[in-house]
């Protein structure tokens, strides 16, 4: 299985993104640099959580209008897998290619530090590894982290069950207790905590492990002839 | 030239965590009277002389400036500096 990791200017979890896909569960992985970036190819887009410009104007902001993001849509309408993580969610957000929008995190400040993450809906091709209400430890690192959608597009989410990961003590004030979503064909999910920040025992937890090897699973399952 | 000033605030209802310090700390000073503060974002853009300006601007709102899920946003067009 071949990933592509985007890397933008700001960028700053690109290399542990890379190392998840590569080391950690063993496949192929290339970092592309976002301007030369062709998606054509690969099974499964990652794009990295950091600062991407600096979180001018608002975090992804600019990200979502540079060129790479036409492709992205591409492959979202194939159906390519398509993880964004923190910034990778944000920019997922501001795209469009997810609904809602991130506020500061109601107390202000930037967190860095372990959540536990309660897996609400393991029927997608990211978390088929995991059960149902199986209760994960994923570390989060964000300021712009509070998830906020009108009630309308909240019970649209609800009813399509696209709400993946919930926190089981919301640090941030978003909606719903939200952590992750996904987008309604099931091949793009964008969440804040940092499940490529847990692949490892010696890194506290390999909970995180669990979601790149539920990508693989799903590739097999679908491309690989009598897997 | 025309100078455009957009004024970006937060939709009614949505949360304002820094609204809500700012308001704090003009209550700890004293000012009781403030019941309620939104902070918004303004940018004043230059932009060369289009019959179609205000089209376009909305436009750049709506794709870039502000984002709707969030945001409301309202400008003026005004003669700029001639350079």
């Amino acid at each position: 299985m071949k990933f592509a990791v985007i890397v933008f200017p700001g960028s700053n979890c690109d290399r542990d993104m890379y190392y998840a896909a590569k080391d950690a569960l063993g496949e192929e992985a290339d970092m592309l640099w976002y301007q030369e970036a062709n998606l054509e190819g690969y099974d499964a887009i990652l794009i990295p959580g950091g600062f991407s410009y600096g979180d001018y104007l608002r975090s992804g902001a600019i990200a979502s209008t540079s060129d790479i993001v036409v492709q992205l849509r591409e492959q979202a309408d194939k159906g390519v897998p398509i993880l964004g993580v923190c910034n990778g969610f944000q920019i997922l957000l501001e795209s469009g290619l997810l609904p809602g929008a991130m506020l500061r995190n109601k107390n202000l400040k930037f967190m860095c530090h372990f959540e536990n993450l309660i897996v609400e809906n393991n029927d997608t091709l990211f978390t088929s590894k995991y059960e149902k209400d199986e209760v994960v430890s994923i570390p989060i690192a964000h300021h712009d982290g509070n998830y906020y959608c009108d009630e309308e597009t909240l019970a649209r989410l609800k009813e399509n069950n696209q709400i993946v990961f919930t926190y089981e003590n919301n640090p941030n004030g978003s909606v719903a207790d939200i952590a992750g979503i996904i987008n309604e064909q099931g091949n793009v999910l964008g969440m804040m905590p940092h499940p490529e920040r847990a692949v490892e025992a010696i890194l506290n937890s390999d909970d995180g492990l669990k979601l790149f090897q539920s990508m693989l699973e799903n590739w097999r399952e679908r491309y690989v002839a009598g897997a | 030239m025309k100078l455009v000033k957009v004024h970006i605030t937060l939709k009614e209802g949505v949360l304002d965590p820094q609204g809500k310090a700012v308001q704090g700390s003009l209550n700890t000073l004293g000012y009781d009277n403030v019941k309620e503060v939104r902070v918004g974002k303004y940018l004043e853009l230059t932009v060369n002389d289009d019959a179609n300006i205000e089209a376009e601007i909305e436009e750049m709102c709506n794709k870039l400036l502000a984002n709707p899920v969030i945001e409301n946003y309202k400008y003026t067009v005004e003669e700029g500096v001639v350079q």
